[in-house]
């Protein structure tokens, strides 16, 4: 992060109705990057941006614009636009008077604000439906107006609150690469909140991972993917099997019964931690052969398209393997595994909560995303 | 088919108990005692302008006071906690719960010359005021009774405002004020517009207010009919024709009103519901 600082998050604290939702929470964005925070639904991270929005008064810490504290500017006076989940159009006004609305309250002249909208609607792909009415709209739309009406005003910072997830995974996509571009014409900061993982890693400069108000990762997209921090980290982001291993000393690692050549130093001798092993890093060998490091019996095969999901049991351990190879149910295999393929992390609260696939179904998965969802991310 | 069915008996309702009567009042209005047509009746209504005009006028400013004591306090409920906005709407609905009339006579024995009011102005040392049979006291008793009516319409539509809307709005530059101005009221106004039309009918075409607190100075059109029907002057054609253009009057009042709706609709209210 070596751009200039615009927004600084100092030691915040905010609770709604006694319930703390965030936490000694620090976060520095510079100038101009497109940052996305992530994390399951009631994390915190809606919090963070109605804090820089001017919405949530901290309970205690402090925010800072452009090295400038803000604590006390209302909504209305920060150099900060947002695009709002449920696009929160004004349904009495017609499309270019819902993108006119803050040049209109600036004081704008009319012409101006013509030449201004007109852009607008040029850069969303809107082009000749400024006098429709935004009830005709369709999600997709309504979405580009939202986001026009935003830019419209000139921010320093544009905050998007999971502006795509109403939209349809098709449209997703295309908004996904049509707002980075839009990102990198007018270049600006984009903070983006999200909890899919995917849409995260696609669109991000810097991605925050956040969990029970914490921060638990903040880098590149490449880095907390291939470098997670702890098993939080490495189960929210793509798949991830997550074994107990032991650190014999650096660059020597044991896990599931065997010793590897690992990458990883410092972590200090026979220390135990957490093991990351990517289901798209495991391959599949004959049963016994010299290079299974590891001999399970496969559980359950589904069929992806590009790859298999592969379920195997190893000892009561399933492990998740994603290959283009195929295999039945009931097959014993082998599967190889290479230095690189491990990553080490420091274990941490969330070891041995995470990374077992023996109840895995994508349904549960997200069933029990949903149901964590706290009452404080809606509760005004 | 089968929702033709279920609709029939309303359907057979409406017929005999809206349609027909209607059409009654409307042969009355154009015929004479003995049966044969005439536009007597009708022309004779002229007569009776100054009445018409003094029902409108205390009407409008009736509806007018419910309006700007009404909003305020829509508002303020639509603001409160979940569990307290229904505890203020229950307030507001349960004078409805008395019956109208007692309501009314409550009115008459704190407004009267020797009534409550006055009792308490000469105990401590102020003059009597003059208040019933005045014009004010209907305007009063019309806000008292229909203020509800008001209140509800433009409190449903305000509680429906999402607040992100209105986050929105802030989120783009504007104060308190501006949120009002530029969002807030135009997003209520199909809500005032029923509210309006809900206190204004009800109020112009009401008797019993006006006989019970306005005296015989402040006939209404409420009055002049139900004298035309069980008064002294009897004459049912005659009040069949001043019911006629009262209607008239309502429905053109009302098509005004709608007419605001409908810019609305037109420009997007679709979200709103």
């Amino acid at each position: 992060m070596n751009k200039k600082p615009i927004i600084t998050l100092k030691d915040i604290a905010v609770s709604f109705d006694g319930e703390q939702v965030l936490k000694n929470f620090n976060l520095t964005i510079g100038d101009g990057e497109f940052v996305t925070l992530l994390g399951p639904s009631g994390c915190g991270k809606t919090t963070v941006l109605r804090t820089i929005g001017g919405f949530v008064r901290p309970d205690s810490g402090d925010v800072f614009f452009g090295g400038k504290k803000i604590n006390d500017v209302p909504p209305h006076k920060r150099a900060v636009n947002t695009v709002f989940q449920k696009y929160a159009l004004f349904p009495h006004l017609n499309v270019y008077e819902n993108i006119a609305f803050g040049m209109r309250l600036k004081g704008k002249k009319e012409d101006e604000i013509k030449k201004t909208v007109t852009e607008m609607l040029h850069m969303v792909n809107l082009n000749g439906m400024a006098h429709r009415g935004v009830g005709q709209l369709s999600g997709g739309q309504q979405q580009r107006v939202a986001i026009a009406r935003a830019l419209a005003n000139d921010p320093k910072i544009l905050l998007l609150d999971e502006p795509l997830s109403a939209l349809d995974l098709k449209l997703r996509k295309d908004m996904q690469s049509e707002l980075k571009k839009i990102q990198q014409a007018i270049g600006i900061t984009f903070i983006f909140v999200t909890h899919d993982q995917e849409e995260a890693l696609s669109m991000s400069d810097t991605v925050v991972v956040m969990d029970k108000g914490e921060i638990q990762q903040i880098g590149s997209p490449i880095d907390i993917y291939n470098e997670p921090t702890n098993a939080f980290v490495a189960d929210f982001i793509g798949e991830s099997n997550i074994l107990d291993g032991m650190m014999i000393d650096d660059y020597l690692v044991e896990v599931a019964g065997q010793r590897f050549k690992s990458l990883d130093s410092g972590f200090g001798k026979m220390k135990p931690v957490d093991i990351v092993i990517r289901p798209e890093d495991i391959d599949i060998v004959p049963t016994g052969s010299a290079s299974a490091h590891v001999n399970g019996e496969v559980t359950s095969v589904t069929f992806k398209g590009v790859h298999y999901e592969i379920i195997v049991d190893v000892d009561g351990f399933k492990w998740m393997i994603q290959t283009t190879d195929s295999a039945s149910v009931g097959d014993h295999i082998g599967l190889a595994l290479t230095p690189d393929d491990i990553h080490v992390m420091a274990k941490s609260v969330y070891s041995g909560t995470m990374g077992d696939y023996s109840s895995f179904s994508d349904e549960m998965g997200e069933a029990l995303q949903e149901s964590s969802e706290e009452v404080t991310e809606d509760a005004d | 088919m089968r929702t033709k069915l279920i609709s029939a008996p309303y359907t057979i309702w409406m017929t005999l108990f809206i349609i027909v009567p209607m059409g009654l009042v409307a042969v009355f209005a154009f015929t004479d005692k003995s049966g044969a047509f005439t536009l007597d009746n009708i022309l004779r209504v002229g007569q009776y302008s100054n009445v018409f005009l003094r029902s409108i006028l205390l009407g409008a400013v009736a509806t007018a006071i419910s309006l700007l004591l009404g909003y305020p306090l829509a508002y303020i409920i639509s603001k409160a906690k979940a569990s307290r906005q229904s505890i203020m709407v229950m307030l507001v609905m349960l004078p409805m719960w008395m019956n109208f009339l007692l309501r009314t006579y409550a009115w008459m024995s704190l407004l009267e010359d020797n009534g409550l009011i006055n009792n308490l102005l000469v105990a401590i040392g102020l003059p009597r005021v003059h208040m019933i049979n005045t014009a004010g006291a209907v305007v009063l008793g019309m806000v008292y009774n229909y203020i509800p009516y008001m209140i509800l319409p433009i409190y449903s539509v305000l509680a429906k405002i999402d607040n992100s809307v209105i986050e929105a709005a802030q989120d783009l530059g504007a104060n308190g004020v501006k949120v009002f101005l530029k969002v807030v009221l135009p997003m209520s106004m199909s809500g005032v517009i029923s509210g309006v039309t809900m206190v204004f009918v009800p109020a112009v075409s009401t008797f019993i207010i006006s006989k019970m607190l306005g005296g015989g100075g402040n006939l209404l059109i409420g009055d002049l009919i139900d004298m035309q029907f069980l008064g002294s002057a009897y004459n049912p054609n005659l009040g069949s024709a001043i019911s006629l253009v009262l209607m008239v009057i309502i429905m053109i009042c009302m098509g005004i009103m709608n007419q605001f709706d409908d810019d609305e609709e037109n420009m997007g209210g679709g979200m709103l519901l």
